[in-house]
């Protein structure tokens, strides 16, 4: 019997966006592959799946030391069903309904033992409409979390508008989240390793905070060019819905860890329940090795990862998806942190 | 000193049990394994893994449900009925009670059939965490979100609930029908008395304590998710608020079963490693009955005489262990 985890892959995003057509394209294309799948509705799915079960929902609110977080109790026992059968998965697919929020499936992943001793969180898939998203960001809070969640993003049905209006909502995309991969989509239609294998929670596999320089990530399917990432907040000079979640992105040059992490913690605590998500690669003085961090909400993990190169420049990067960031406090808080 | 039958399954073992005295061995690849004297027989029962599976009370026939949205039921000699299908459900609660009344549960929605085949039903507000009929009537505890519901399946009646916030997932009467205690998410058990409702709460386990059984005449209530089984006094008048409970079969490895012996008052611990062990409450005498392999134990259970032991492990071992 396998000892290692399962990859699970969440799909969100709004009725109508695409993420059944993503659903049936990841279960007809990867051939030879076995997947169980987790949908709102049994309907939905067209291709003949041994495995596929109707969720329920079920959101527990869990109350472990000092983290308070929601987890999803129908999940938990979905992954204990699954690891009753002989053989093995290559993955779990979790469908969100279009309302919900992708967290308590997210903390499912980190907040039950037996659940982290048998799967493990692969990366938070986002199927936008680019035709109503725009709408949707601007009547929603739940959309807005949608696209500050997730790792990878299809802005599908490409087909529907016309350039301007998707250079439109790639950039209201970038100002709540600039650390996603976003692909330009019809159908749905992408490589699959676009989707799958992401290693987006995998500490080991953090190696870059920006988007054009993930591992494996390609371009030849995209004909857009990145506005720049500074590494300021953005500055919204457009006369259009100011997003309630954003992304913020610092530098440091080395870190004393008995600053940083203190004040990491106190950060996640306080501010937990409106940070999204939080990624960092550190540079602690004396440690030859690179720190990553990564959290969700109140839920944060970190390990060193591998040797810093010679070629490489000593610094820290952090970066906060969410809601009301108090820039400056974060901004000074962190470089407060140096060595 | 104990005489080992092992076993190899090749998958999961949901549940071992006794009928009589066939071993039965539920399966996660679908099928159920009968042991009787040298004969090994399989019974094919599910399309794709059972998740539960309980004995009925007259312990001669096993009601599994599964994956495939099946619940059935099987005899000793093989013989397989269904009982109910739910497609697209996943049936992972069952429970057995008086004239072969089975409930089984799939998400919000508790359904019951009736020994005599009438079918009821009713739907909660959430997902249903454990089922167990009280020791005598045709009362049923309901696990949930925020407490258990208790339904009087045979009348009309509006069905009552007691209350405590966090996720109940495991539920379990005391056999004289006196207490009734959950295992909850956040690795604690609670308890209440029925005849006053009084709240008890059993905390400070570092896993679910999720693997629950009375002692002969339900003087303690073995638990498991510690590294030892934790055993709660219930013989006291006031249950076991107040008191220190008994921890036997200490090791440096998390108990993942435990089953109490049907006469005497001996405990059977299995632990994350595959090691069985069998401890006397008295002086917490261990004996080994299993050394560590094949994954953590997932099931245990003695035959009605106490004389002998089958058990299952998560990796698809098996066996029986008679106690000389």
């Amino acid at each position: 019997m396998p000892d290692t985890q399962i990859p699970v892959t969440v799909l969100t995003g709004y009725l109508g966006a695409g993420k059944t057509t993503l659903l049936n394209r990841i279960l007809s294309e990867n051939h030879g592959k076995k997947y169980a799948v987790v949908v709102n509705e049994f309907g939905e799915i067209n291709i003949d799946n041994d495995l596929i079960v109707e969720s329920d929902e079920e959101v527990y609110e869990m109350n472990n030391g000092c983290v308070c977080c929601t987890v999803r109790g129908d999940l938990i026992r979905v992954v204990e069903g699954l690891m009753k059968r002989p053989g093995g998965f290559d993955g779990i697919l979790v469908e969100t309904t279009g309302l919900a929020d992708p967290a308590p499936v997210a903390q499912t992943f980190f907040m039950d033992d037996e659940v982290r001793a048998k799967a493990r969180l692969d990366a938070v898939v986002t199927v936008a409409d680019a035709k109503h998203l725009v709408a949707r960001l601007a009547d929603s809070p739940e959309a807005e979390d949608q696209i500050g969640f997730a790792d990878v993003i299809l802005l599908n049905k490409t087909d529907l508008v016309s350039l301007e209006e998707l250079a439109e909502v790639e950039r209201q995309i970038r100002a709540i989240n600039a650390h996603a991969v976003v692909h330009r989509t019809e159908r749905c239609a992408l490589p699959l390793d676009t989707v799958l294998d992401r290693g987006a929670f995998d500490l080991e596999r953090i190696l870059s905070l920006d988007p054009e320089f993930l591992e494996g990530d390609d371009h030849e399917h995209h004909d857009h060019d990145h506005d720049d990432h500074d590494d300021d907040h953005h500055h919204h000079d457009h006369a259009t819905h100011d997003p309630t979640v954003t992304s913020l992105s610092l530098r440091a040059g080395e870190l004393d860890p008995k600053r940083f992490f203190p004040w990491i913690q106190q950060i996640t605590q306080g501010f937990g329940p409106d940070i999204l998500r939080l990624k960092g690669i550190l540079a602690f003085k004396d440690d030859p090795e690179r720190y990553v961090v990564q959290g969700v909400h109140m839920i944060l993990e970190g390990d060193h990862q591998r040797r810093w190169r010679d070629d490489e420049k000593r610094e820290s990067r952090l970066v906060f998806i969410g809601r009301k960031l108090e820039t400056d406090l974060l901004t000074a808080g962190f470089q407060a942190c140096a060595a | 000193m104990p005489n080992i039958r092992e076993l190899e399954f090749g998958a999961f073992v949901v549940e071992a049990v006794f009928l009589g005295d066939t071993a039965v061995f539920a399966l996660g690849d679908g099928t159920i394994r009968r042991v009787a004297g040298d004969a090994e027989d399989a019974t094919p029962v599910h399309a794709g893994a059972i998740l539960a599976a309980t004995p009925t009370r007259d312990r001669k026939a096993l009601v599994t449900g599964g994956d495939d949205g099946l619940v059935a039921v099987t005899d000793a000699a093989g013989r397989t009925e269904p009982i109910a299908r739910r497609k697209g459900k996943w049936i992972d609660q069952l429970a057995s009670g008086p004239d072969g009344a089975v409930a089984h549960a799939s998400g919000r929605k508790v359904e019951l059939r009736l020994g005599d085949g009438r079918e009821r039903s009713f739907d909660l507000p959430r997902a249903v965490g454990g089922l167990d009929f009280a020791p005598r009537g045709l009362r049923l505890a309901v696990a949930r979100y925020d407490g258990v519901t208790l339904w009087w399946a045979g009348t009309e009646a509006e069905p009552t609930a007691l209350e405590w916030k966090g996720a109940h997932i495991a539920v379990s009467f005391s056999p004289d029908g006196k207490y009734l205690v959950t295992a909850m998410q956040d690795n604690a058990l609670h308890g209440w008395r029925l005849s006053d409702g009084k709240d008890m709460r059993m905390s400070g386990y570092p896993a679910k304590p999720r693997s629950l059984s009375w002692s002969a005449k339900g003087r303690f209530l073995a638990t498991s998710g510690a590294n030892a089984a934790v055993l709660w006094p219930f013989h006291f008048k006031d249950g076991p608020q107040g008191k220190p409970p008994m921890q036997l079969g200490a090791r440096e490895v998390t108990v993942t079963r435990v089953a109490c012996h049907p006469g005497e008052e001996v405990v059977a611990i299995g632990y994350q490693d595959g090691m069985v062990m069998a401890v006397r409450f008295a002086d917490a005498e261990e004996a080994l009955l299993r050394r560590p392999g094949n994954g953590p134990v997932s099931s245990l259970a003695w035959d009605q005489a106490g004389r002998r032991l089958a058990f299952g492990t998560e990796h698809g071992a098996g066996g029986i262990i008679a106690i000389a």
